[in-house]
This record gives structure tokens, C-alpha cells and sequence, in this order.
């Protein structure tokens, strides 16, 4: 019998073993991408495919998972590191490269749900409509409305399907975005995904 | 009659389409994802896609920001 490792100690009994063989893909690394890795990566997640083609900028910084000496580097490599630095067990694929919806099933080809982090509604639009226009029976899990300050209430999540839609579905970045409210949505998706992947709701036929 | 997040009804009529639901329920808003009974309908398609009678129809709302 394997030696259980003290990292997960904590961790709900019986959920990492299922955790640490599932896979989950990020499409974007920014506030909401960022943050959901880590809790993913918290709860024992066992692979992330992390996509995103930016750079860390110091305007990031009020929200998102980095630091000021990541400024400048690809963030999947950033935070690739940061992850690391808490399991450098997690198996991570790393694609520094601008999705689009030609490149969204290959890319996650292999994830058994994807999180959706982009920043842009035109880009959340066709994510999700690619994802499951190519994998019907896989969840996607996303967010909307995340921006300003307060307005707790607001958040909650709608489901269809398999689609699950975190935020207040109203709030626009315009507004300004803060640390508490972008985080909780993407701990939010992190919270929807675990629960999914526990579920057995998400089937595993692609990985034979 | 259909049912339009979990709230709303609309009468139903044979060959409804997508757009035909958004129009009716004052859908106006481009950055939208419809689901008909938990399936995704791209946006491409709201012209031709048919809702069926009794169908569970979710409307979600994108906003910018992430």
C-alpha cells in the first residue's frame, strides 16, 4: 500500500484518491484561472492542461495567482511553478499559445472537464460552444459576473445540462474587478468542478 | 409552453426556433449561451434550431471579466 501523502491529510477522506486521477482543463490563467488551479491543486487534482498566452503584468497582481517577480514571464510558467511549489506532484501541460475554437478540442482533448477563465464574453461564448460542440458528454464549468465589490448574494451558479455557470451573470470588468469577489467565483468553478469529478458524473472513456 | 429558466413561460407553436424565443422574450442582448433541454445551441444556429414543445430552455447571461 502506497504511503499517503501528508499534503492531502486534511483533505476530505476518500476524494483525493479520485481527484489525483482526474484531469482538468484551465482555458485562461488570469483571476479566475489562476485561483482555480490552486484550489484544484489543493484538493489533490491529479493533471491540469493550463492554457494561456499572455505575460504577467503588474496589473494582474490585485487578483490573480502571481507574485511582482513573475512580472514579465508566460503566465502558464508562472504559475506552473507556484503549483509545483505546492505538490510538485501535479502533472501539468502547459500551452503558451492563443486559443481559438478551431485549437479547443485538441488542446483538451484529454481533460475530463473544462474550466472555463477567459476574460472576454465574445471568448467565453465560443469556448463554450466548441467544447461542447466536441465533447457532448463532458462538463464545462464557467463564469460570469465576478466584477466590483460586495454583492455576495449575487453570486450563485445555473446549471443545464452539463453546462454550470458561476457569478452573478450581470457584473461587467468595466465595473473594476477586486481580489475577494474575483476569487470567489473561480473557488466557485474549483467547488462545481471537485463536486462533478466526485460525482462520477464525468465519464473516463477517453482515456483507453 | 416552454419554460425559460427554471421561471418564465411562453406559449409554444410548432417550428419555434431559437431566435423566435429570444425575439419573444426580448432577448436582445449578443452575449448569451441557450441551452434546450441541458444541450448548448451555437449561436450560429438560432435561426434553424427548433425547440420542441415543453422544452427546459436556460438562457445564461455573459459578462466580461476573469
Amino acid at each position: 500500500m502506497e504511503t499517503p501523502n501528508p499534503l492531502f491529510a486534511r483533505n476530505v477522506p476518500g476524494t483525493t484518491e479520485v481527484l489525483q486521477r482526474r484531469t482538468v482543463g484551465i482555458a485562461g490563467c488570469g483571476g479566475l484561472g489562476s485561483n482555480a488551479a490552486v484550489a484544484l491543486v489543493r484538493a489533490g487534482i491529479g493533471r491540469l492542461i493550463l492554457a494561456d498566452h499572455d505575460r504577467v503584468e503588474a496589473s494582474n497582481l490585485n487578483r490573480q495567482y502571481f507574485f511582482q517577480s513573475d512580472i514579465g514571464r508566460p503566465k502558464v510558467e508562472a504559475l506552473a511553478g507556484h503549483l509545483r511549489a505546492i505538490n510538485p506532484g501535479i502533472e501539468l501541460d502547459l500551452i503558451d499559445a492563443a486559443l481559438s475554437p478551431e485549437t479547443v478540442a485538441s488542446t483538451f482533448e484529454t481533460a475530463d472537464l473544462l474550466i472555463e477563465a477567459f476574460d472576454r464574453a465574445e471568448a467565453k461564448q465560443w469556448l463554450l460552444e466548441a467544447w461542447c460542440g466536441a465533447y457532448p458528454d463532458r462538463p464545462v464549468v464557467a463564469a460570469s459576473g465576478l466584477s466590483g465589490c460586495g454583492k455576495s448574494e449575487l453570486i450563485g451558479v445555473r446549471s443545464a445540462g452539463r453546462i454550470h455557470v458561476c457569478g452573478d451573470e450581470e457584473s461587467d470588468m468595466s465595473e473594476g474587478l477586486c481580489a475577494a469577489r474575483v476569487a470567489i467565483v473561480a473557488n466557485l468553478e474549483a467547488n462545481v468542478a471537485i463536486e462533478l469529478l466526485l460525482k462520477g458524473s464525468v465519464s473516463h472513456d477517453h482515456h483507453q | 409552453m416552454i419554460i425559460i429558466n427554471n421561471r418564465d413561460h411562453l406559449d409554444w407553436h410548432e417550428g419555434m426556433t431559437v431566435r423566435d424565443m429570444l425575439d419573444a422574450m426580448g432577448y436582445t442582448y449578443a452575449l448569451i449561451t441557450v441551452s434546450v433541454n441541458g444541450d448548448l445551441i451555437s449561436k450560429d444556429d438560432y435561426e434553424q434550431a427548433v425547440i420542441p414543445d415543453k422544452a427546459e430552455v436556460t438562457v445564461f447571461h455573459l459578462a466580461h471579466g476573469g
